[in-house]
């Protein structure tokens, strides 16, 4: 027998283990959501926050980033929700629904419930659903990464969410916003299930509000597409916070499938966006877009398993990242074919575009093919401007400054329009001008 | 309008040098053609007058409209009324090219202390400018020179020129690569901008493009000097006998 030694805990995973405890009372579900949630924290006791020298995690360490962490937030006060929700708008005039999680917690009240009942989607608490029968199966792990230590996090310390369901057939007429709302200080940890039946179509927009203070936020959001539905999901990750921003999606694709998603990065200290995007029924297309932006000291890490398990399907994988300052950006992208899955057509690029010296990318883009006849191919660049457009456009008069900004813009349009919401990405603009600007 | 004194210029990042002493002076209302032959410094000449950081002015001064352009910024001079037409006009994927226009000719107005142009007002004058170059609102539509032949980039390059209304023009071989009908609508395109107070630099290899815009006054260049200067006879004795005169003139 080999007798493991224990491992050193840091501060931050001291305070995770006494958070643990702390909290129990108030970390609800069924005995078997317990028993997933007790050994989640044993996960993390007995290997810790995840860290460099963990394959999937080594330029993103965790656990060097995470100091401490503080206590998970109370639930959320209406009228503070309320006032961070007036002050925020991330779409702007863009007409859609919206559901509000606060806290960790689903906020019926602030939420479009009943013109969705109408459109056909149902959305009900996640924490009312772990109590149930099924409630374990919510939190199910997806198999290309069993062991991942931020979904180990979310899973200990899963406050709540919503659960979503498209009904069958149902093609719901404008964007559903599914925004987190940080009403107070605290870490904020939640999950999400969302469920687009067959023939359905929903459009997902994904958003982040308020200040978590000293604590972390860890949001999951799991799809369930059915055969011949659509999702398309937004994800908007703006702002600035120094504490971890860490979000997972999982997806889980059935036959004759659209899948699409957008992952816009700009402004967190330290960001870990990660897709494990599973391929289960054929004839299906996905389309993983991101754009990041970071500077100063931060670490943008796009991150990225898609899983061609069955045969037929196409899948495009396109990310952009602009970094200035010190900034590190990190992309991990990996397409895996099984040794079944003929006739599969994956194309992955990731292209970054450095502002400074000092700014630094990893990129990472791998293939795992198991069968013989398939369309793989992937590519990775990293540049600066070119002084050959930026003169040319300088010599009609355009000044330095503005040249530049539309050669950032240009070069973050590529993925953006090939994404192709254009009345969903259309204030994306805005922002990436604002962030140029140093806002 | 454009004085030119002793220009010496070389290249930044290895010194060679390519200008060693250019005088000129083009009036306005006056049109110069400047013949040479391959590595001359012709180039050289309207990227050192646009602007461009990869020449280095040794020595010498260049004066336009009496204020030293070489302490200006490329977007300065070209606020100031400086136009350069790219022999190899650069394609930009992702910039639409009436975005581009629009940015531009704000850019320049606001530099000078205009208004900006009204939406209705801007697509009225793109479309004046465009008819008259054959430059369709396809092409309008694409990203900036990106998938354009080499005709409908010389062409865009004109649009942006009679756009930008500006008092100095320089033409880098705007003649090279065109065929006989894409010469006539670039040359014609040139001719309608000229006029008492515009002055254009019109830099070729060949006669052929000053049987079109015909020049007031005819330079040859060779090593980096002006070796001769001469009417408009002087582009069609060179298009008999060739440089050899000159090179060896220089040498």
């Amino acid at each position: 027998m080999n007798a493991s030694v224990p491992i050193k805990h840091t501060q931050a995973e001291s305070d995770l283990i006494g958070r643990f405890e702390a909290a129990k009372g108030v970390l609800t579900g069924s005995v078997a959501v317990t028993a997933l949630r007790e050994a989640a924290v044993s996960q993390i006791r007995d290997k810790g926050l995840p860290h460099r020298r963990v394959e999937e995690y080594k330029y993103t360490d965790l656990r060097a980033f995470m100091k401490s962490a503080a206590p998970l937030a109370a639930a959320a006060d209406e009228s503070a929700v309320k006032a961070i929700l007036g002050g925020q708008d991330a779409f702007g005039g863009l007409e859609r629904y919206r559901i509000v999680v606060a806290n960790g917690a689903f906020l019926p009240g602030l939420s479009d419930v009943e013109a969705l009942a109408s459109e056909g989607v149902s959305v009900t608490s996640l924490t009312g659903e772990l109590a149930g029968e099924h409630g374990a199966q919510l939190l199910a792990s997806p198999k290309s990464a069993a062991n991942d230590g931020v979904l180990a996090l979310n899973t200990a310390f899963v406050q709540g969410g919503v659960v979503v369901k498209v009904k069958e057939g149902a093609e719901v007429s404008r964007p559903v916003e599914l925004v987190h709302v940080a009403a107070s200080a605290g870490a904020q940890v939640s999950r999400n299930k969302i469920y687009v039946a067959k023939g359905a179509k929903l459009r997902l927009l994904e958003t982040f509000a308020g200040e978590t203070g000293a604590g972390e936020l860890n949001i999951v959001f799991d799809y369930d597409v059915a055969d011949t539905a659509s999702l398309v999901a937004t994800r908007l990750i703006v702002g600035q916070s120094d504490t971890a921003r860490l979000i997972t999606s999982i997806a889980t694709i059935g036959a004759q499938t659209e899948f699409k998603s957008l992952g816009f990065i700009a402004g967190p200290r330290f960001i870990r966006n990660q897709q494990f995007i599973n391929f289960a029924g054929e004839n299906s297309n996905a389309g993983i877009y991101g754009v990041t932006m970071a500077r100063d000291e931060d670490l943008a890490d796009q991150t990225l398993i898609v899983d061609h398990a069955v045969p037929h399907c196409n899948s495009r994988e396109f990310f952009k990242t602009v970094l200035d300052g010190r900034a590190k950006g990190v992309y991990q992208g990996r397409i895996n074919v099984a040794p079944h899955a003929q006739k599969t057509d994956g194309e992955m690029m990731t292209q970054a575009l450095l502002l400074s010296e000092d700014a630094e990318m990893a990129n990472k883009p791998e293939l795992e093919i198991f069968a013989d006849d398939v369309i793989c191919a992937h590519g990775a660049t990293s540049g600066q401007i070119d002084e050959d457009l930026l003169f040319y456009l300088r010599a009609r008069g355009i000044p330095e400054d503005e040249a530049r900004t539309l050669l950032v813009l240009a070069f973050l349009a590529e993925a953006i329009e090939e994404y192709g919401e254009d009345d969903v990405t259309e204030g994306l603009e805005a922002r990436v001008r604002d962030w140029l600007a140093g806002h | 309008m454009l004085e030119i004194k002793n220009l010496h210029a070389r290249i930044a990042e290895d010194e060679t040098e390519i200008l060693r002493g250019v005088n000129l002076t083009v009036k306005a209302g006056e049109v110069h053609a400047i013949m040479g032959p391959n590595g001359s410094g012709k180039s050289t000449l309207s990227y050192v007058l646009a602007g461009k950081d990869d020449y280095e002015v040794t020595e010498g001064e260049v004066l336009f409209d009496g204020q030293n352009m070489l302490d200006m910024s490329p977007d300065e001079r070209a606020a100031a009324g400086m136009f350069l037409a790219f022999q190899y006009p650069i394609e930009i994927p992702g910039v639409a090219t009436m975005e581009f226009l629009k940015t531009a000719m704000n850019a320049q107005r606001k530099a000078r202390g205009e208004a900006q142009l009204s939406i209705p007002d801007f697509m009225k004058r793109v479309k004046e400018a465009a008819g008259h170059l054959n430059v369709s609102m396809d092409m309008l539509k694409r990203p900036l020179n990106v998938g354009f032949s080499g005709g409908e980039k010389k062409r865009a390059e004109i649009l942006q020129m009679s756009l930008l209304e500006p008092k100095l023009c320089v033409l880098d071989e705007t003649d090279s690569g065109l065929d006989i009908d894409a010469l006539r609508i670039v040359s014609d395109g040139v001719n309608k901008l000229r006029g008492p107070d515009r002055a254009m630099v019109v830099i070729t290899h060949y006669q052929r493009l000053l049987d079109h815009i015909v020049p007031d006054v005819v330079h040859v260049l060779s090593k980096g000097r002006i070796v001769k200067t001469g009417d408009k006879d002087l582009a069609l004795e060179l298009e008999k006998n060739g440089y050899a005169d000159y090179v060896d003139a220089a040498a």
